[in-house]
């Protein structure tokens, strides 16, 4: 399995209860990948455990050929892997460029660059550059918190659940920003409550049910495949 | 039991329940399924009082309930739990259950002073019935301990215990089973199904079908805070539209 990011067995939890048993999946460059599966089938902590924010008690992260089990989130970030949590993914506080500014923390001498880059993908975000983030909209509160993990021009992008809380219109439109992302060449994994949307707009997909991986195969095949709708509703 | 009509609620310009009509019968255990943001938590909010409703009527053993206050739509049989347990961390377990007893109380000091010899009645009662539910859900062991030193499952164990103590007509468990183990899961479930035995009419929010499926012999699915179907969890998986409501639909 040769991929950008590749993940193999990987098992963790919490306490002593296993959330995520022996899970596999990969990631190729320039594709777009999800992860769906009913509540509580381990999916946010998957993305958790690939950006190095749980130990791992089995498993084993590789990206872009190097073994990164066990590394801390900020060395991660350093080799091109970011993470957007579900929540708690801007600072609501400070203006849309000083979000931007904190962002490229790391890399103060390309903060201006990257900067332009991400207004050039968001212009909407340009136009609020001075606008406290709690201030924007909820559909621009997500648009930022992607340009935000873009300041460190990633190789491959952890999303989980953009769109959760958003109204159906809303997570439309957060989708499309993804899309952004894959068009300018930059991987996503990407966790998703609106199965089908993810699984139409994904080069492959993985379907995870109580933290096993379940189902994988193209974003199209699973579309139609009817054990899909099975594993969120039983039997 | 609990007959809800028409019942809609918005947040802003959010819709979260949207003239949601159905019916709990006495001594049943009804699910209330749905993905994430259908309306299932609201739907519990209104019934038991937290939240007053936009439009509709809540019908309790034949009496509006809706808009009322919820100590008074606890007095007359409705209480709920909550996916987060709500103890009261510094108090002991067994104070937990007290405070969950509906202890009548009486103000001033005349008055208490003459229904003294009642109260202690009342509460030697109150504490009897605590030990006896302690010892049904197996937390007779910790019941000096303070409420806030239990481990996760026990603190959602005492959070049932605790609401059989107000002896209600109808229980609305909101995920009892929300971040647990399998093994405390079942455990749970087990707890449950011996409240059912006690005659409690059951309300189950719960994103573990196959717990739903154990427990509860009918399961509403709500879907974008309307009522999608109705039935019992085999006739439910088989209908494209509940399959549809899960998976989201194709832009």
């Amino acid at each position: 399995m040769k991929g950008l990011l590749c993940v193999r067995g990987l098992s963790t939890g919490y306490g002593g209860t296993t959330v995520l048993d022996g899970v596999s999946l990969s990631v190729e460059p320039g594709k777009m990948v999800c992860v769906i599966g009913p509540n509580g089938a381990g999916k946010s902590t998957l993305m958790k455990a690939i950006f190095g924010l749980l130990p791992l008690s089995a498993g084993e992260v590789v990206f872009d050929g190097r073994d990164i089990t066990g590394w801390p989130p900020e060395q991660v970030v350093r080799l091109g892997l970011c993470y957007v949590p579900q929540v708690d993914n801007t600072f609501p506080n400070l203006t849309v460029e000083e979000n931007l500014e904190i962002g490229a923390a790391t890399v103060p001498e390309r903060f201006s660059r990257h900067r332009d880059r991400v207004y050039a993908m968001f212009p909407d975000l340009a136009a609020s550059r001075n606008k406290a983030a709690g201030n924007l909209s909820g559909g621009q509160q997500r648009m930022l918190a992607l340009g935000l993990s873009l300041m460190l021009s990633p190789r491959l992008v952890l999303l989980d659940e953009p769109t959760s809380g958003l109204a159906p219109k809303l997570a439309e439109a957060v989708l499309g920003y993804v899309r952004r992302l894959r068009d300018r060449g930059i991987s996503v994994l990407l966790v998703e409550q609106n199965a089908r949307k993810a699984l139409q707009m994904s080069d492959r997909g993985y379907v995870l049910s109580n933290g096993k991986n379940r189902l994988s195969d193209t974003g199209a095949a699973l579309l139609s495949n009817p054990e899909v709708g099975s594993l969120y509703l039983g039997k | 039991m609990l007959e809800v009509r028409g019942i809609s609620k918005r947040f802003g310009g959010n819709v979260a329940l949207d003239r949601c009509s159905f019916m709990v019968e006495e001594h049943a255990s009804v699910g209330l399924i749905g993905p994430n943001g259908a309306g299932k938590t609201t739907a519990a909010d209104l019934i038991s009082g937290i939240l007053p409703v936009d439009d509709g009527q809540i019908i309790f053993k034949g009496r509006p309930i809706q808009n009322r206050p919820l100590w008074r739509v606890a007095r007359q049989g409705v209480t709920r739990t909550f996916q987060v347990s709500r103890e009261l961390k510094a108090l002991t377990v067994m104070e937990n259950m007290l405070v969950g007893s509906q202890l009548q109380s009486v103000e001033g000091v005349w008055p208490t002073l003459f229904a003294v010899s009642r109260i202690r009645a009342a509460e030697r009662t109150a504490v009897r019935r605590a030990f006896e539910l302690l010892e049904l859900f197996q937390l007779d062991r910790v019941a000096n301990e303070l409420a806030g030193n239990l481990s996760v499952g026990q603190k959602r164990v005492l959070e049932l215990a605790r609401a059989l103590m107000a002896e209600p007509g109808l229980l609305i468990l909101d995920e009892p089973l929300a971040g647990l183990s399998p093994t405390t899961s079942r455990n749970i479930a087990d707890f449950v199904e011996s409240m059912r035995a006690r005659g409690v009419t059951l309300l189950i929010i719960e994103h573990n079908l196959t717990m739903i499926e154990r427990l509860c012999e009918r399961v509403i699915v709500l879907a974008q805070g309307r009522v999608l179907a109705e039935g019992t969890m085999r006739e439910i998986r088989g209908l494209p539209e509940v399959i549809d409501a899960y998976l989201g639909p194709v832009a």
